[in-house]
């Protein structure tokens, strides 16, 4: 058994070297999570917008389950997804399993109701405030739900990071439909468990900390967009 | 639209009579002034008048039409004016997006419009970086450049000092001048005299008296009105 510190000196060598198999499952990884969170934007922003400053029956309960929701867990996405996408389900016929295209939508179903319950409550914040002047300039429903989420666009790059992090950081639903397949499907989560399994630590170590600079990087890259935003636009 | 008729209105949210009764009549010119002590049901009544809230009894009718406010037409400037995270230019064209006006000529409208209340060179600018008089000319310019009929102004000059008061004053007029009709909330009285034409003053739910101004301020009908105009006197004859 390798000891700790040589452990993370080996991989920090796999990252000092450039490791080919290290740069292609990080790749992979941020292809299918980047996929899955613009996906998750497009429809989840809006449908939290949409909760906030739409009246309809079943309102309550319908955000009741998205809040909920926020919490799936992921293993269950993904057993639901590989059922859609299996031979014998309804989606067989597109021959998605066990490909990036099945892990980017498991993925893009996780994220939806965490983007969408951010966006709702951002959104409502907002809604209350500026109602009554969109009604008296007489902005249609989605005119209002596009108004709004561009006002809080700067707010709402928390609801995409919350969605970057919930998909780079999971592992069970890509695992499934993805099947952890060398050079197709392996990303980063399914690499670091399956190498921890055989007990190639340094790998599993270099991909994690390349999992953990990707996220702060970019919760950095979002700070500081925010901060020159709110200096900018108030 | 007009005249605008306000009939036997009543709001009772929560069984408490905000509006108890409202009887009222404009015409389609001039700038006509609601005062009156707060909670009298002012702001209630603009707001009813564009079609915000919803009466829980009387009626109103534009132009001998009953139901809602026209659709277009209508615009209303409140107190503390919506700004979304946008530039003047955009914040101020933002009126003429419902319209359907395309988007360069909206750009286009906006900019004349800031030339004439004085923000042209604030274009480009974070609208929620300007000063309140600044946002509230603002707002009125969002409302002008939709050419509104009628244009209800609640209170926009509450928390302004003098000079950007009068700057919105020099505004109101000129948009009075433009042929829209105006009814404005204030508890500001020396406004009310450079401003008016006609006085609406309410208190408790209800209109007590509708005069031409100089009538009003100088034989008020009822004993109510009297007592607010002279509450108000000491800090106008400051000035």
């Amino acid at each position: 058994m390798p000891s700790f510190s040589s452990t993370f000196a080996e991989a920090f060598a796999l990252l000092w070297l450039f490791d080919q198999r290290v740069a292609e499952i990080v790749i992979l990884s941020l292809q299918v999570s980047g996929g899955a969170v613009v996906l998750g934007t497009l429809i989840g922003l809006p449908l939290g917008a949409c909760l906030s400053i739409g009246r309809f029956p079943g309102k309550s309960a319908l955000t009741v389950l998205m809040n909920g929701l926020m919490g799936l867990p992921s293993v269950v996405v993904g057993v639901v997804v590989y059922l859609l996408l299996s031979r014998s389900g309804p989606f067989g016929g597109f021959g998605l399993l066990y490909t990036p295209t099945a892990m980017v939508i498991a993925q893009t179903l996780l994220v939806i109701p965490l983007m969408a319950a951010i966006a709702r409550q951002v959104v409502e914040d907002a809604w209350q405030r500026y109602a009554e002047e969109l009604r008296v300039m007489r902005f249609s429903w989605w005119q209002s739900v596009t108004t709004l989420l561009y006002d809080c666009r700067h707010s709402l790059m928390v609801a995409v990071l919350a969605g970057l992090g919930r998909a780079m950081s999971e592992v069970g639903a890509v695992m499934i439909v993805g099947g952890n397949i060398d050079r197709v499907t392996r990303v980063m989560t399914t690499a670091i468990a399956l190498e921890t399994s055989k007990g190639d630590l340094p790998l599993a170590i270099a991909l994690g900390i390349v999992l953990v600079a990707v996220i702060l990087l970019l919760n950095a890259v979002a700070f500081a967009m925010r901060a020159w935003a709110m200096r900018r636009y108030g | 639209m007009f005249p605008i008729r306000v009939q036997d209105l009543r709001f009772r949210p929560n069984g408490r009579a905000v509006l108890d009764g409202v009887d009222l009549e404009l015409g389609d010119e001039g700038i006509t002034l609601v005062l009156g002590p707060n909670g009298a049901g002012k702001s209630v009544l603009l707001r009813m008048l564009c079609g915000l809230i919803q009466p829980t009894g009387g009626r109103i009718t534009f132009g001998g039409h009953e139901g809602a406010a026209p659709r277009s037409g209508v615009m209303m400037v409140f107190q503390h004016p919506m700004m979304i995270r946008a530039s003047v230019a955009d914040n101020v064209a933002l009126s003429l997006k419902p319209l359907g006006v395309p988007r360069a000529e909206r750009r286009a409208r906006a900019m004349a419009v800031l030339e004439r209340v004085g923000l042209a060179n604030r274009a480009a600018d974070s609208a929620r970086q300007l000063s309140g008089g600044e946002q509230q000319r603002l707002a009125l310019a969002r409302a002008w450049l939709t050419r509104p009929r009628l244009l209800l102004l609640d209170e926009p000059t509450a928390s302004l000092d003098p000079s950007a008061t009068a700057e919105v004053e020099r505004i109101v007029r000129e948009i009075r001048t433009d042929g829209t009709r105006i009814v404005m909330t204030t508890h500001n009285l020396g406004q009310a005299t450079r401003l008016g034409d006609d006085v609406v003053f309410m208190s408790a739910g209800k209109v007590r008296e509708h005069a031409p101004l100089q009538r009003f301020f100088s034989r008020p009908a009822s004993e109510e009105a009297r007592l607010f105009i002279q509450g108000e006197l000491p800090w106008r004859m400051n000035f």
